[in-house]
């Protein structure tokens, strides 16, 4: 239960009620925990596409299947620039913690390169089946693919707008405690397009490749 | 959608925080890992990324078996990301990161074993003349 | 000539004069009615210059007590749409029985049913609860606001832009037609190429950012913004289901935001989803939609069976019974809830072995809600009950909810459900329990703030009598589908042709009516309630003898709810202060931090508003606008790092003296 017998006999000659309250109070900062929560929430909107392509994943509806339209060079070439952007990433995190401003957006700017390549890509990829007829429109495969992984990189390129405006900001203001929380709000997001994309090039481009 | 979601969350950094020097404090100690914990992470995530794609792009096993097995690297890849770059650990945010994770990967295996069993059986039972793709349902026509 | 016909359908998209259903009298007449009520409200804001003060102290307002209140006046006023919806469908099937045709033809029925259920799940029952967590919550934990106050704004107006978005079907086009969950095929491009689906889709994504956004600032706040000593074990079971619902709000939304934006895919971009040829699987999109639907119902009822706890607590005298069991009951059905949805189709065809797993944890689900009951029944026994209102209303919800629950297991059993799915029994059971559970408690909850919120009661003979007609005509409206669905009646039907079951219609429509006058009743007493504020006053900030942390502040409270921040001892903690003589501190105040009001959160979902109707309408070029402005405010808004002030210590002085000569008077 509660410490009363300890502090009533104490209090006995003092004011009682000062047990009650405290003059000044800061509860911690919940920005990270929140942000962490909403990734949770959006890792459930990845779990339904996963599911959706499960389902619908052999539907090749007469079109074609993975093995047919996947080049595996490309996704892993592909999956090296993220992964490499995760780490350039990191690594503007370290200066921001070391308050090397000119350091967090050098490597800042560099994940961001990355994560354009990534995306170059990737649109490239869908341009070329779009043009070969094999948009999201042919089967039931191809929709839950192009939905699966046009939705990372939508999530991709809202961070690069994201790690743009931080870096405007940053430039500005500098690494204060609001920027800094920035950077790591960032961070956990960036990481986290990373472990999604382990989940696709697993279970859609190499399993889709298999028979 | 997700941009409303994105940038929604780009405005509630603004620190309801008592105090930015508070506020800073609190952050100090996120501690953000350090050279040698990326470098590992990198390395690890090279490796159990390279071998994968070797083993699907040159054939090594059965299909099956392939398929297996790069699930459990990928699997393996995640934890690696969890920890050298995301610094998961059962302490940060009194734990409640932990938590968070833990049921959020609970109902992530609910959600897809749940509707990859249940349409199994709905398809099996009201789509029987769909076309044998193979697909992710192989393997379980025995089921009933 | 061709160039000049691509730029109007540019602008204009599908939308033309033809949207405006001149031929419908029925929403002819509405139409007027609001317009004329609106304009009236319009006029009669500018005459008394109440622009200024709307937008300064309520819409751009980011303290948490307004953006409750907020809330539950969308809540209410939606309420009066969907129990209007209700009136006209317990009207038609009353009267439309062989050559009668009643008065709504299928066509426009579908619209009615499907709109009911959307805005009562939706936009009632919903920002309702929410509206009482937000207002609650943050006064129980002994906080100052929630964590994310700019965010906790920009949801409520998110979920406003939703509301409004249906409210524009009835006079712009048309409403879907496929029922509140809007199942494929029938909602794809093909069997429903109208607007309504759009509507349907888009006001729903748009208030889902809403309530995503709004559960995880509830979390936030209720794990890191507790008072000092109240550990996670002596917070209040309102607060204990808050935080359930609001993890289950988390891990359930995004669910349903997935889901419709892939049938928006199927119905925009011709993919392959849930369409019946190459390769979509329209029964993938019941799977989806129920493994949201189910913690969505849970979401609902979790917050109300705190609010029973906190009431049966108070006015009993009594610390709640078993309150360990009922903190770990509420996150037993947090979980559990996850492994039931399938019972919601068991008919779809997934076979036996399937039905049968989730028949059975579907039984083992009622077992926690068995124990809450148990508990609060022995909080009441040989406790002093006070049947104040809340009181009734929870009286009332038990014996309701009970039975309802009841034909909840019935239709578990998934050989019985064979017969009952889709029937009137179906609809009578989630009746039974989401007005018997939630809106009971809703009320009841209402009823028990309402001073904390206003600074006086709500008058009880007015109270009295919603809450009989409540009470009984709920029996007279629904004790007949139960028994026609167990005959075999199908739901959503607008005519009928067996006159022997007609006459339970018509009884059906006499409770009806008797509910509508419960809702009279209620309005009355709200109004009634403010004409004689001054005699219903509170004047010490807790009328009831309350036990939680909220009653220690003056009704209503202060902007900055506790000038010291309240330490916590043990559970039931301003029952605890009250009985070791606590007394309020006189002296000695010091400046509260507080964040600053927004602008950014109306406006950006004004212009979400504005987008939703464009894609509706395929509005391409207003589309492209508003996005790429949505996204410019959103980071212009981000570069603002001023967002806070100090509330002076002399203001705080000023406000707390007001009350301690307000309670020394009083005494």
């Amino acid at each position: 239960m509660s410490d009363i017998n300890v502090t009533h006999a104490g209090a006995a000659s003092a004011d009682p009620s000062s047990r009650f309250y405290v003059r000044e109070h800061h509860p911690e900062n919940g920005t990270l925990l929140g942000f962490w929560i909403y990734l949770m929430s959006d890792c459930l909107i990845f779990a339904c596409l996963f599911a959706t392509y499960a389902v619908l994943g052999r539907n090749y509806a007469g079109g074609p299947s993975g093995a047919e339209i996947f080049e595996l060079p490309t996704v892993a070439l592909n999956t090296a620039f993220l992964l490499f952007s995760s780490i350039t990433y990191g690594f503007a995190m370290l200066a921001a913690q070391k308050k090397n401003v000119k350091g967090t957006l050098v490597w800042l700017a560099i994940t961001g390169v990355l994560g354009a390549c990534f995306l170059y890509l990737e649109l490239d990829e869908f341009a070329h089946l779009i043009h070969e007829g094999f948009g999201p429109w042919r089967s039931g495969f191809l929709t839950a693919f192009f939905s699966l992984v046009g939705t990372h990189g939508l999530h991709v390129t809202f961070g690069i707008v994201w790690l743009v405006t931080l870096m405007f900001q940053v430039g500005k203001h500098g690494i204060n405690g609001a920027n800094y929380r920035r950077l790591a709000c960032l961070s956990m997001f960036w990481h986290f397009l990373d472990v999604i994309w382990i989940g696709v090039f697993t279970y859609v481009y190499l399993m889709g490749v298999l028979p | 959608m997700s941009d409303l979601h994105h940038h929604a969350h780009g405005h509630d950094d603004h620190g309801h925080g008592h105090g930015h020097g508070h506020g800073h404090h609190d952050d100090e100690l996120h501690a953000h890992g350090s050279f040698k914990d990326y470098t590992i992470g990198f390395i690890l995530s090279v490796i159990l990324t390279a071998i994968p794609f070797w083993l699907v792009m040159t054939h090594q096993l059965a299909p099956d078996t392939t398929k297996f097995v790069i699930l459990g690297f990928a699997a393996v890849q995640v934890v690696v990301h969890m920890i050298y770059f995301l610094h998961m650990n059962s302490k940060s945010e009194g734990g409640w990161n932990m938590m968070a994770l833990i049921l959020t990967a609970i109902l992530l295996f609910i959600v897809l074993t749940g509707s990859i069993w249940v349409m199994y059986h709905m398809n099996a039972n009201m789509m029987p003349n769909m076309s044998n793709d193979g697909g992710a349902m192989h393997g379980m026509h025995d089921m009933q | 000539m061709h160039e000049q016909f691509d730029l109007a359908k540019l602008i204009f998209g599908r939308l033309s004069w033809e949207a405006i259903p001149y031929h419908e009298p029925i929403l002819i007449g509405t139409f007027i009615m609001v317009a004329l009520g609106g304009l009236v409200a319009l006029g009669l804001l500018t005459k008394f210059k109440l622009w200024g003060y709307l937008w300064k102290e309520w819409f751009t307002s980011i303290d948490h007590k307004k953006i409750g209140i907020m809330y539950m006046v969308l809540g209410l006023v939606m309420f009066l749409r969907g129990f209007a919806d209700a009136l006209m469908m317990r009207a038609q099937q009353a009267f439309s029985f062989g050559d009668s045709h009643g008065f709504l033809p299928p066509h426009h029925y579908d619209q009615v049913f499907t709109a009911h259920g959307v805005i009562m799940i939706f936009f009632v029952a919903m920002p309702f609860v929410t509206g009482l967590m937000n207002y609650v919550v943050p006064l129980q934990i002994g906080a100052r606001d929630v964590a994310f106050p700019f965010l906790n704004n920009f949801s409520f107006w998110m979920t406003t832009a939703g509301a409004i978005l249906v409210m524009a079907s009835l006079f712009v086009g048309e409403f879907a037609r496929t029922g509140w969950l809007a199942f494929p095929p029938l909602s794809g491009i093909l069997a429903s190429p109208d607007v309504g689906v759009d509507y349907y889709i888009w006001s729903l994504q748009v208030a889902g950012v809403g309530t995503l956004l709004s559960g995880v600032n509830l979390v936030v706040t209720i794990v890191k913004m507790r008072a000092p000593g109240m550990d996670l074990m002596k917070m209040p079971v309102f607060t204990w289901t808050a935080l359930c619902t609001n993890i289950l709000i988390v891990m359930a939304f995004p669910i349903l935001t997935a889901t419709l934006a892939m049938l928006g895919l199927d119905r925009l971009f011709d993919t392959h989803f849930f369409t019946n040829e190459l390769g979509g699987n329209a029964m993938m999109y019941v799977n989806l939609i129920w493994i949201w639907g189910h913690p969505e119902v849970y979401i609902l009822i979790l917050p109300v069976f705190g609010i029973y706890s906190e009431v049966v607590a108070t006015f009993c005298n009594k610390r709640l019974f078993g309150y360990t069991s009922m903190v770990y009951a509420t996150c037993v059905i947090m979980v559990l809830s996850y492994l039931v949805w399938l019972h919601h189709f068991f008919t779809m065809g997934s076979g036996a072995s399937v039905n049968s797993f989730f028949g059975i944890t579907t039984m083992i689900i009622s077992i926690p809600t068995g124990a809450k009951i148990f508990n609060w029944l022995f909080t009441m026994y040989k406790g002093r009950i006070r049947y104040e209102l809340p009181m009734m209303w929870t009286v009332s919800f038990m014996i309701t909810f009970i039975i309802g629950g009841m034909t909840g297991v019935m239709l578990a059993v998934p050989s019985a459900d064979f017969v009952l799915h889709n029937s009137l029994f179906l609809i009578a059971h989630f009746h039974n329990v989401i007005i018997g559970g939630v809106l009971f408690g809703l009320f009841a909850g209402v009823n028990y703030w309402w001073p904390k919120m206003f600074g006086f009661k709500l008058d009880r003979t007015w109270g009295v009598r919603s809450f009989w007609l409540w009470s009984i005509g709920f029996w007279f409206a629904f004790i007949p589908p139960y028994i026609l669905g167990f005959m075999g009646v199908t739901r959503r039907m607008s005519h009928f042709d067996d006159p022997s079951i007609h006459w339970l219609f018509q009884v059906s429509l006499f409770g009806t009516l008797m509910i509508a006058a419960g809702i009279g009743c209620l309005i009355m007493q709200i109004a009634v309630s403010i004409i004689n504020r001054k005699k219903l006053a509170d004047v010490t900030g807790d009328p009831w003898n309350g036990r939680t942390l909220e009653w220690s502040t003056s009704s209503p409270p202060p902007d900055y709810n506790f000038a010291f921040t309240p330490v916590v001892h043990d559970n039931d903690s301003w029952a605890d202060m009250k009985k070791n003589g606590y007394l309020r501190p006189l002296k000695d105040y010091v400046a509260i931090h507080m964040p600053k009001n927004t602008w950014a959160g109306p406006v950006i979902p004004g212009i979400t508003f504005v987008m939703a109707f464009g894609i509706i309408w395929h509005m391409w070029l207003l589309v492209g606008v508003t996005f790429v402005a949505m996204l410019a405010v959103a980071i212009y808004h981000t570069f603002d790092y001023k967002r806070d002030y100090y509330i002076p210590a002399d203001e705080v002085t000023r406000t707390e003296e007001e009350r301690t000569r307000m309670l020394e008077a009083h005494v």
